[in-house]
């Protein structure tokens, strides 16, 4: 593949603390390499503004290998940006060419406050966890791990939703804020896996509550969600989601 | 003060039974008043919180991250080992055990790799009770596959995502234990140092990364769960937040640091593009189950790989290692691809790359699918196909990856890869019970030196994770903490909380006030630059000298030239950064000091001065067959304590893989 040079106009949300009222800033990066990373770009303006004893550009980030979910960004209207079943670290320069302007916001959602520039909170994703998202077994407790035979597609259908990496990038896509998708793939993978079946109506109830609470949207089906997400988390869990749902809704009375 | 690894009495394969038969135990309501403070929530410490949490202790969890399941063990590709032996091919704890005593290049102790093996059939149990949705057969049980270093199928694994799921597991279980009230978890915190009375560990300094403010945490007892060192190098697989700083000031407080030099350069990892490379991806070593490695016959040759017939090819892994081939251990895979290259046979624009390839498997595949299928004498265009198919099932994420990451297809031209700096077996020396040399203060996980000896197995790594938090700290600690019950949590007005307070205070004011010209990340290039020149694959006498000299000018040059924009009290991730390259530059020094004391080779550590006639790592028995264990003893002033390793089972040759 051909690399190449090119110069960019970035235009950068900053904002210097949750209460500060934010706004956009312009900048210009040059002989951007088509080989960087997205971050490795924003590396290259940090180090440019540090240099010009501006304040650095704060951003989450840690593995930089599209696993841990860390990274965020709106970029030019989409987390993490043009390329599909990507996160931000993933995201080449490749995807842009010389002269191009860049957007990037932060994540804009109520349960996902800014805490500074482009960093959010996401702490609510954990608080939803911490409401059902698990299976209870102290250590020590289980029993052989092939005692209980599990099918190879409930197998492999768990995996696929187990996958979702928490990022959050389902909610900032939704017009709702919406964050079923990333409660219908744990609701589903434990579903899924008969370990899961002794807590299933206790999860799922508990869990949208704990959702419903922390000031996410309601799912009106546009499916933005699963065309955004960065490992293709299918909606099919947010089917099963409200399938859950129903279902324990119905016998809980 | 003398090393005593406290290791227990009697035949090797009933220590650990015995230990726990023995050892005291802290009954429900002491435990209830009891405080554990635990940093890192990756495999180790998000493990051993839950564990802690569950039996009643009151745990604080730390993390630097937005969320615990953010730690970097999350990007553990390819497996998790445990002596399951459900593929009936011979395997047993004491051949999981051998492996790795063998694979760590006899640098290990082998009382903990032997509870290790022993402990790790339960955690593949524990995980799949939480719900991890490991690879299955179609019968409904669980799949394995090869690794390096062993000849049996012990591996098992969630597609290249082994450890996302194992750390989601161990994430849910913590946040369970969050949701009872067991466990507070502190999120966006950075430990900065440990507060020591009368000479035990009793909590921590940590800064909130948002406020930037300082907070004082008590614990009867602190866990270091913060993972190892190898961003040391700049470049490495590592994520860009991990770090030495807790590791480092336990060091700076009494806890010993054991063989600082044990570095794992891992074999296949996407090669340097560029001087903007931030971080280096790894591609999992189970590509090594399939792919095949090599490089051209003749020198510089530039024609592209898949126009480079048979018989110009060099499969060197193979032709060297006819007994494990394409699957022999990490250091050996690394320093072969080395070799290649220094001698002019390297693929790509940089020539610093071997090909990792895979049309064989997918031909071998094809042609398996297509005799499934009741295909007879398919044609070539169908084979591919077919055997594309299997292999995207297999490796479909890595190969999107290197796609991503290379803008080159895999499936139709072969992978370059070269080693990169990957995992740290050094860490704080911790005794049987993984104990530092500080009272009350403990290591698990990468954090500590103990199981891997000079070179560690592929998917080793979470074993030892889980093994040490799920199943090794949960016993051990009570045994301190018994004697501990009538301690009273002790108030954080202190005057040793306010003292170290005062300390990390000051420190962090002194780095801002600097106000040099050159950024924190250009001092960390430079430092990785040195380390990875002279203290990397290959290491000699002269160049660790040089090193040393150099490490020490550019510390010197940091702390009077170095510029951190911003304020001390708020969030401020270029101070975030500076406060861990200032350890990384301490610890540089000693992992040079420990590379030039150890003059033989053994696994990654690599002299040049000591090697066999054929080149292999050569090591020397008689004057160190020991754990380097050093103290700091004053400022960048270290004395060097050993624990001499007694092998009573395996029986320490020279490592073949022929």
């Amino acid at each position: 593949m051909e690399h190449y040079n090119m110069n960019l106009t970035l235009k950068i949300w900053r904002q210097a603390n949750s209460g500060a009222k934010g706004s956009f800033e312009t900048y210009q990066v040059k002989d951007i390499s088509s080989e960087m990373s997205f971050l490795e770009m924003f590396d290259v303006l940090n180090e440019q503004l540090i240099a010009e004893n501006k304040e650095p550009i704060a951003f989450d980030h840690d593995c930089r290998e599209g696993i841990c979910g860390m990274c965020s960004m709106y970029i030019n209207g989409q987390p993490h940006g043009p390329w599909k079943q990507n996160t931000t670290c993933q995201l080449h320069m490749r995807a842009f060419k010389d002269g191009d302007t860049i957007v990037v916001e932060p994540w804009r959602s109520r349960a996902f406050p800014v805490i500074k520039d482009l960093v959010v909170d996401r702490t609510a994703f954990d608080r939803i966890i911490q409401a059902g998202g698990y299976i209870s077994v102290d250590t020590g407790n289980a029993q052989d791990a092939n005692a209980l035979p599990v099918p190879k597609k409930d197998a492999d259908n768990a995996f696929l939703a187990a996958a979702c990496i928490g990022c959050g990038a389902c909610v900032a896509a939704c017009k709702n804020g919406s964050a079923m998708l990333f409660v219908g793939a744990k609701v589903s993978q434990l579903a899924l896996l008969p370990q899961g079946k002794p807590e299933r109506e206790t999860r799922v109830l508990n869990m949208v509550a704990q959702m419903d609470k922390e000031g996410f949207g309601n799912c009106t089906n546009t499916y933005a969600c699963e065309a955004e997400c960065p490992k293709g988390i299918s909606v099919a869990n947010i089917a099963r989601l409200n399938l859950e749902y129903i279902h324990a809704g119905l016998n809980s009375e | 003060m003398s090393l005593d690894a406290k290791i227990p009495q009697g035949n090797m394969s009933e220590k650990w039974s015995a230990y726990k038969g023995n050892v005291k135990l802290v009954n429900p309501a002491n435990k209830r008043k009891i405080e554990i403070v635990v940093i890192g929530t990756g495999l180790a410490g998000a493990s051993a919180a839950a564990s802690l949490g569950e039996l009643g202790y009151k745990v604080k969890a730390f993390c630097f991250q937005d969320s615990p399941r953010r730690a970097h063990s999350i990007a553990a590709q390819g497996g998790i080992n445990a002596a399951k032996n459900y593929q009936n091919d011979g395997d047993s704890v004491y051949r999981l055990f051998y492996d790795t005593v063998k694979g760590g290049d006899y640098r290990a102790r082998e009382a903990n790799v032997y509870r290790l093996a022993e402990v790790s059939a339960a955690i593949i149990d524990q995980c799949v009770a939480q719900g991890v949705p490991f690879a299955r057969e179609y019968g409904g049980l669980l799949s394995n596959r090869s690794f390096g270093g062993t000849q049996v199928q012990r591996t098992f694994y969630a597609a290249g995502q082994t450890g996302q799921q194992l750390l989601l597991g161990a994430y849910s279980a913590l946040e369970r234990q969050v949701a009872l009230g067991n466990v507070t978890m502190y999120s966006r915190h950075e430990m900065l140092d440990i507060v020591k009375i009368d000479g035990k560990a009793r909590g921590i300094i940590a800064r909130n990364l948002v406020s930037g403010k300082l907070e004082r945490h008590f614990g009867h007892a602190v866990l270091l769960c913060s993972g190892g060192y190898g961003n040391v190098f700049y470049l490495s697989t590592n994520a860009m937040g991990s770090n030495v700083t807790a590791a480092w000031k336990a060091h700076r407080n009494g806890a010993y640091f054991g063989n600082p030099c044990f570095t794992q350069i891992h074999p296949t990892c996407i090669p340097v593009s560029g001087d903007h490379q931030s971080k280096l991806t790894l591609m999992s070593e189970s590509l090594r189950n399939d792919g095949r490695i090599w490089v051209p016959k003749a020198k510089n040759d530039n024609r592209k790989g898949k126009d480079i017939p048979e018989d110009e090819r060099d499969y060197y892994l193979e032709r060297r290692y006819p007994a494990f081939g394409n699957l022999v251990p990490r250091d050996v895979a690394s320093r072969a691809a080395k070799e290649r290259c220094d001698a002019g046979y390297g693929v790509g624009t940089t020539k610093m790359a071997v090909y990792l390839d895979f049309a064989d498997a997918i031909k071998r595949y094809g042609k398996i699918e297509a005799g499934k299928n009741g295909i007879i004498n398919a044609d070539q265009d169908t084979i591919i196909r077919l055997g594309k198919d299997v292999v995207k099932e297999k490796y479909g994420n890595l190969f999107d990856m290197y796609e991503k990451i290379t803008g080159e297809n895999p499936y139709e031209t072969p992978m370059r890869i070269y080693p990169a700096v990957h995992y740290t077996m050094g860490g704080l020396w911790v005794d049987y019970e993984l104990q530092t040399t500080v009272p009350g203060l403990y290591a698990l996980g990468e954090a500590n030196f103990s199981d891997h000896g000079a070179n560690r197995l592929g998917a080793s790594a979470l074993m030892q994770g889980l093994a040490d938090g799920y199943f090794v700290i949960p016993y051990t600690i009570g045994n301190y903490l018994s004697n501990e019950i009538a301690t009273a949590s002790i108030p954080v007005s202190h005057p040793a909380f306010e003292a170290a307070e005062k300390s990390v205070q000051d420190r962090l004011n002194h780095l801002i006030q600097i106000n040099g010209t050159e950024s924190v990340e250009s001092y960390h290039k430079k430092l990785g630059k040195i380390m990875w020149d002279k203290c990397g694959m290959a290491r000699n006498e002269q160049g660790l000298r040089e090193a040393i000299a150099e490490i020490r000018a550019l510390r010197e040059s940091f702390w009077s030239n170095v510029k951190i924009p911003g304020r001390v009290d708020e969030m401020n991730n270029e101070l975030d950064k500076a406060g861990r390259v200032a350890d990384f530059l301490e610890l540089g020094e000693l992992m040079c000091m420990d590379a030039l004391d150890r003059k033989e080779s053994c696994g990654g550590h690599f002299r040049e001065e000591s090697q066999t006639p054929d080149g292999e790592a050569q090591r020397d028995d008689e004057n160190y067959s020991y754990v380097a264990a050093w103290e700091l003893t004053g400022n960048n002033q270290w004395t060097l304590h050993k624990e001499k390793l007694q092998f009573e089972i395996v029986k320490p040759t020279q490592r073949s893989y022929k």
